[in-house]
């Protein structure tokens, strides 16, 4: 079993291989969430959350699966500390980086931020999403989810829907779904869609009907308040009426088609609240549970590649 | 003073487009002639130029000398050492300085420190709005006899139509020179990169190449109310050309430019958000690059210039949306338009003609030629020597180079000003 990154940054740096080794852990974790055996997969090690934009759901989720293999595990809420006082990135990363942490959690609203810092410590650095860039863990949960589900992640249709502009979990999915040899729709309206997007290999299409089409697997994206006042969509109804996912749109499906949702849901928006909860259909709270597990695995996976290199380079842990 | 022959020259000349084996003489610090055969030597001194290349100085529009207010960036001094280190003879330095130079008392001050501290010649811009806000026009006329060489804002759009009308007729009346920016403003609000599928991988705000069009086609309209004499600063996509073409086409007093970044690199090169790339406006895509190359050499784009933007460390190690724009370019500019020479796209002639010739014509003056009574700011370069570039032995202060590490032909062996060879200047 190999892994062969230093840092999880995106998606985009990690072959086949990799993705498929980091998922079969994740599936041993999945099994056997809270082994008490796990607790000294991380022991003595410090796990530092760095978020820079609000989070519940993924600080949650990495606390836990840090808990979880032993870490020590600490949170900063950077936006109430020091880059209020005007300190730069770079500079927040050094003095983190002289409290010697192994594994470092960050989220930033700059696409490249993440990369950026990780050029600066020598910790294991883990993306909990930058910008629009990517959020890796996301999409390995989504994998994670849809090959315990479906029983394979290859030759599958997939269609992502909704806001895929402003998406980080939409770049890292398309990239995953690709490298993984499956059929990826884009659907949503035009103003949300990046430009030249098309060129990444997938379909892109304006009409839920017609993109749903005998799709196996059918992925929501939160659509941001922000963005429902006539700047992008000209309202939530409108939104709701054309994109958000029904029973009606989604019969173009597959019968057996499954339907996820990065969270947190807007129901009504871009999500009709039945389908949400239809425990035949919604693998949301799967999704959930399969994150915890695909965080463990990441921090274990990250973990024994720094104790490797230590032991190469001959520094004690 | 006594006269001095460069023999065994390969003599670019960008008037007559030609690239051939020769000899210059120049005497009190304008050439006499350029001939053929061996001049006559006695009582002269000799440079012997051992068949490389002899060119009219080049001619640099829109260089940033961060004095005043930042001098740590660059100083008239690094900033004219940068030049000769170039081939950069007369730098036309940006008002785009905190304060703005946008009184006659602030230009005359720059033009001090200039004359005190740079080795080559330094033309100074001066503001075309106070503050550069766009609001109200800077007093045009005693700017000018206080020695401003063109009016321009910099990379700030004076986005209210009537101001700017308004300013363009006014320097109309006094025969001054405007230079634009041609960006629609809003549509480029915040964007770090162009619209495409990098940008869409990299999840970075983006603008449409079309944005440039858009602003460009808003100033031809103003130029035909106005009738004034305009440059812009950088075209940089193929959808601007058949505009810029059909504007002069119409006769409108109107020439472009282009940042030498722009026909050398494209928005790939940002890879994994390397600021050092981050241009304003940003890095286009290759088809919009082979675009501008051929407008070069086919002489519907003017001018190449450096966009000599130098910025600190600080302002650079961000987050790629935070970081500052632009790059240095005085001492990479010929290195970096050699490459087009190399690719066999554009010959060295009508390289001269863009770097040294037409940036003279545009401001007027007698250098950029290589013809008797010109002025004798001359350089002598080998095309074809290679070199690995280290941007810490750049002579400006600041190192943001896009090129740092990259394999580049053309090394400037002197750099003569009004006569006087200036090259040891920079040791």
């Amino acid at each position: 079993m190999s892994f062969g990154a230093k840092h999880l940054l995106g998606i985009e740096h990690l072959n086949p291989s990799d993705i498929s080794t980091l998922l079969d852990l994740a599936d041993q974790y999945a099994d056997r969430p809270t082994d008490i055996a796990h607790r000294n997969v991380l022991a003595g090690m410090t796990q530092i959350n760095m978020f820079f934009e609000n989070s519940t759901r993924t600080l949650a989720s990495f606390e836990l699966a840090g808990k979880r293999l032993g870490a020590d595990v600490m949170n900063m809420a950077m936006q109430a500390s020091s880059i209020k006082k005007g300190e730069t990135l770079i500079d927040t990363a050094l003095t983190l980086n002289a409290m010697h942490p192994d594994l470092l959690v960050v989220r930033h609203p700059h696409s490249g931020a993440v990369d950026l810092l990780s050029q600066k410590v020598n910790a294991a650095v883990l993306n909990a999403g930058d910008g629009k860039h990517e959020h890796p863990t996301q999409a390995l949960l989504d994998a994670l989810t849809i090959r315990r589900r479906k029983g394979r992640l290859h030759r599958l249709s997939v269609a992502i829907c909704g806001d895929i502009a402003h998406s980080r979990v939409a770049r890292s999915n398309i990239i995953l779904m690709g490298k993984m040899e499956n059929r990826v729709r884009l659907i949503g309206p035009p103003t949300l869609m990046p430009s030249q997007i098309g060129e990444l290999g997938v379909e892109v299409f304006d009409s839920m009907e017609e993109g749903l089409k005998d799709v196996d697997v059918v992925m929501m994206l939160r659509l941001q308040r922000e963005r429902m006042d006539g700047g992008f969509i000209p309202s939530e109804r409108e939104y709701f009426h054309r994109y958000g996912l029904d029973a009606t749109k989604l019969s173009h499906a597959k019968d057996d088609a499954i339907v996820m949702h990065p969270g947190p849901m807007n129901r009504g928006v871009e999500i009709d609240g039945t389908i949400a909860d239809d425990i035949n259909r919604s693998v949301i709270q799967t999704q959930v549970e399969m994150g915890v597990a695909v965080r463990m695995a990441a921090m274990d996976l990250l973990a024994r590649n720094l104790r490797e290199s230590r032991v190469e380079t001959g520094v004690m842990v | 003073m006594t006269c001095t022959v460069f023999t065994n020259a390969r003599i670019i000349d960008p008037v007559a487009l030609t690239d051939q084996p020769g000899c210059l003489v120049f005497e009190d610090g304008q050439i006499v002639e350029v001939l053929e055969g061996t001049p006559d030597t006695t009582d002269a001194e000799v440079f012997d130029c051992k068949g490389k290349c002899l060119a009219p100085g080049i001619i640099d529009i829109g260089v940033k000398v961060s004095e005043p207010g930042e001098r740590h960036k660059e100083s008239f001094r690094s900033a004219g050492m940068a030049a000769v280190a170039g081939g950069v003879t007369t730098i036309v330095t940006r008002p785009d300085t905190l304060p703005a130079i946008d009184t006659p008392e602030t230009l005359e001050f720059v033009a001090s420190r200039a004359n005190e501290d740079a080795a080559v010649h330094v033309l100074p811009m001066a503001a075309l709005t106070k503050g550069r806000d766009g609001r109200e026009m800077t007093e045009i006329g005693f700017l000018q006899d206080a020695g401003a060489a063109a009016f321009t804002d910099c990379d700030r759009v004076v986005t209210d139509t009537k101001v700017y009308s308004r300013a363009l007729t006014y320097a109309k009346s006094l025969g001054a020179l405007v230079i634009g920016h041609v960006q629609e403003p809003v549509l480029s609000n915040g964007a770090a990169v162009t619209s495409g599928k990098f940008a869409s991988l990299r999840g970075l705000p983006s603008v449409s190449a079309m944005a440039e069009r858009m602003g460009l086609d808003r100033d031809i309209s103003l130029l035909e109310m106005t009738g004034a004499k305009y440059h812009v600063d950088q075209i940089t996509t193929a959808r601007a050309l058949p505009a810029l073409e059909r504007a002069k086409r119409n006769g409108l007093d109107i020439t472009a430019g282009i940042g030498v970044h722009h026909l050398t690199l494209n928005e790939f090169d940002v890879a994994d958000y390397r600021t050092f790339f981050k241009l304003k406006p940003p890095l286009r895509s290759e088809d919009d690059r082979q675009a501008v190359i051929q407008a070069v050499a086919d002489g519907l784009i003017d001018i190449i210039c450096s966009m000599h933007t130098p910025q600190d460390e600080e302002s650079k190690r961000l987050p790629y949306e935070e970081a500052a724009s632009g790059a240095v370019g005085l001492e990479t500019l010929l290195p970096a338009a050699l490459r087009l020479y190399h690719s066999d796209q554009i010959d060295l002639p009508r390289l001269f003609r863009a770097l040294s010739l037409n940036p003279a014509r545009r401001l007027g003056l007698d250098a950029g030629r290589l013809l008797p009574g010109a002025p004798a700011d001359l350089i002598v370069f080998d095309p074809d020597a290679p070199f690995v570039l280290n941007r810490t032995t750049l002579k400006s202060k600041s190192k943001n180079t896009p090129f740092d590490g990259a394999r580049m032909q053309g090394k400037v062996i002197s750099t003569w000003v009004a006569g006087r060879n200036v090259t040891d200047a920079i040791h």
